[in-house]
């Protein structure tokens, strides 16, 4: 007879809870208009506060800032990445190694002093609180899901099928592009949106770099947390969240363990 | 048709491919047959332009192909693991040659289709490399390499990660493939049995170099060097001395007509033969092969001898037996000294004991 783990179905149901809770509870307020306690759930339901938002120009602006930044960014950092990844992955060179272990490195930096320190040099340059800056910054963000993933999709193509290609009478390009870009696709995917969706949500960066001109959604987000009205924020949340969940579960099939276990070189 | 001259391949200096030297005729099917790490598969990437050799030149048909890369060789390569793309059907892992040479569409689909067929995968274009056995990927291999016509097919032990049922019935089909269509080939592999069934002729290799080169037949009778001799089948191998026109075989005085000197002597178990007068061996172990059997046997001085014959023959397990060589290859500093028939007749007299 199979004995079924209760305490363990409870455990796991209590996490689900203390994970999905909050979401919830920031969903329900975007969708509720009078919600006082002892009530459970919200007593006046309604999308008001969705078309006072949608409406707001102080709100679209730095949608559509963070949008465009997040997108130039990302795409930026993989075309620089992702070759690099690539030359990490089927080159052998001295310091190799360093190199890549130099991105964690300054991956474990606090953000904000790394940031700051960069906002001295762009302020000489002239980058401060222009929409470029905080680009080149946000690259920043990119790095380690750019280059680590794809280094260890790469390296986890066998030589033989590029070698096959090869054999075959197609040019290296044409391998790259026909055997070694689809083959690395997924991780490549994957990374791309780990990528825009760390960036999307990087405060720092706008914070120190962009301000006060560059207004991104994030910096809303904190502007109106701090704020009375409960439902803006949760709107602003609940925009935000929809399509980095959507994104992120198109990754699922990559974040196994064994997918995130190559990540990091294993 | 295919001339390899001198190749030398050294990696961070230490040499893989040292001077290998043999040609291959058009229609030919050569193996390179030698332990791992001697070398073979490197050779066989020097050929496919996968690497470029140190020194040496490369000629197919005619045309010097030393420093022309892997994509413009008239070769194609068949790899052990297959190699095949998993992001593609069958049909167009067989079809991407002939794409990245910009055939059209419906030529291509022609050409798959017969290839397909003549592999016995007619019905299998459609799938993915995932949903195919191992002798089918490596089936799917071969006619990838097969749709664009390489002058010259290269196998990288393609078969050695298949199980041993599997790997002689596609042996079987590649060698009639291959002598149908005329298709010259070399073929890497370390498993002899596999390359005297295949190959017309064999290129021994051993520490990166070409040993000696021959139809299977002659590379077990005749082995030219110790290293092929102890490789190619089971020897038993006596090191002696010459004195005086005598050798101590196996504790048993022998005539040789050879000089003076150190001598290495080698008898196939199947060229022993028992004798009244011979070296005295006791049978610890009598293995029934079936077709043979094989005994293992100890002689006084504690040496190990091996000896094959029919079951009639068979002695009994624990008793003495005395044999005789009927043939040894003599070697000398590795090379080739004489290749000697014992007169078993003059022996009987006992002229010579």
């Amino acid at each position: 007879m199979k004995r079924t783990p209760l305490g363990g179905i409870l455990i796991l149901f209590a996490m689900a809870l203390a994970m999905v809770g909050p979401i919830a509870t920031v969903i329900l307020w975007a969708f509720a208009i009078r919600w006082r306690y002892p009530n459970l759930l919200p007593t006046e339901w309604g999308m008001k506060f969705w078309w006072a938002m949608l409406g707001r120009e102080t709100v679209i602006t730095p949608v559509l800032t963070s949008l465009a930044l997040t997108s130039i960014a990302t795409t930026a950092a993989a075309l620089i990445c992702w070759p690099a990844a690539y030359a990490f992955a089927r080159l052998s060179f001295p310091g190799q190694q360093l190199l890549l272990f130099s991105f964690i490195a300054a991956q474990a930096v606090p953000k904000f002093a790394l940031f700051v320190s960069i906002a001295v040099i762009f302020l000489q340059l002239g980058l401060v609180g222009s929409f470029w800056g905080v680009v080149l910054v946000q690259m920043l963000s990119a790095v380690l899901f750019m280059i680590w993933i794809p280094t260890a999709a790469f390296r986890g193509i066998p030589p033989a099928l590029e070698e096959a290609a090869f054999d075959l009478g197609a040019s290296r390009l044409r391998v790259f592009l026909m055997i070694t870009l689809p083959q690395a696709l997924p991780a490549l995917a994957a990374s791309y949106v780990l990528a825009f969706v760390s960036i999307l949500f990087e405060v720092d960066s706008a914070l120190l770099i962009g301000a006060p001109t560059v207004t991104t959604m994030p910096l809303l987000l904190m502007t109106l947390s701090s704020q009375v009205i409960v439902q803006e924020a949760a709107v602003l949340c609940v925009l935000i969240w929809v399509p980095c969940f959507a994104l992120l579960l198109l990754t699922r099939r990559f974040m196994t363990a064994k997918g995130i276990a190559q990540g990091f070189g294993a | 048709m295919l001339e390899i001259h001198d190749i030398s391949k050294s990696f961070a200096g230490a040499p893989a491919v040292r001077d290998a030297r043999f040609t291959v005729e058009a229609g030919e099917l050569v193996c390179l047959l030698g332990p791992s790490g001697c070398g073979k598969s490197t050779l066989l990437r020097v050929i496919s332009g996968l690497i470029t050799a140190d020194s040496g030149q490369i000629r197919i048909d005619g045309a010097d192909m030393t420093a022309t890369p892997a994509n413009r060789r008239p070769t194609a390569m068949v790899f052990q693991s297959h190699a095949l793309w998993s992001h593609m059907t069958v049909a167009q892992n067989v079809g991407f040659g002939l794409r990245v040479r910009g055939l059209p569409r419906s030529e291509i689909a022609a050409k798959t289709a017969a290839v397909l067929d003549l592999v016995g995968l007619g019905s299998f274009g459609k799938r993915l490399p995932a949903e195919l056995s191992g002798g089918q990927a490596q089936r799917v291999a071969l006619a990838r390499c097969l749709v664009v016509e390489p002058k010259v097919l290269l196998m990288d032990e393609p078969f050695s990660a298949l199980d041993a049922h599997l790997r002689k019935s596609l042996r079987e089909e590649l060698k009639s493939l291959q002598r149908r269509l005329g298709l010259t080939t070399i073929f890497v592999t370390h498993d002899q049995e596999e390359a005297m069934e295949l190959a017309d002729r064999i290129v021994v290799m051993q520490a990166g170099r070409v040993e000696q080169v021959g139809p299977p037949g002659s590379l077990y009778c005749s082995p030219q060097t110790l290293g092929v001799a102890q490789f190619i089948g089971a020897m038993n191998t006596c090191t002696t001395t010459v004195q005086g026109g005598m050798v101590r075989w196996y504790g048993h005085d022998l005539p040789v007509s050879l000089t003076d000197g150190e001598v290495a002597l080698l008898c196939r178990p199947e060229d022993l033969a028992p004798h009244p007068q011979g070296a005295v061996a006791r049978v610890a172990r009598v293995i029934d092969l079936g077709p043979m059997t094989r005994i293992n046997l100890i002689t006084g001085a504690g040496d190990l001898l091996t000896w094959t014959c029919t079951r009639e023959a068979a002695p009994a397990l624990g008793t003495q037996v005395t044999l005789l060589p009927r043939r040894l290859h003599a070697f000398r500093g590795g090379a080739l000294l004489a290749l000697i028939d014992m007169p078993f007749a003059a022996i009987r007299k006992g002229a010579l004991t």
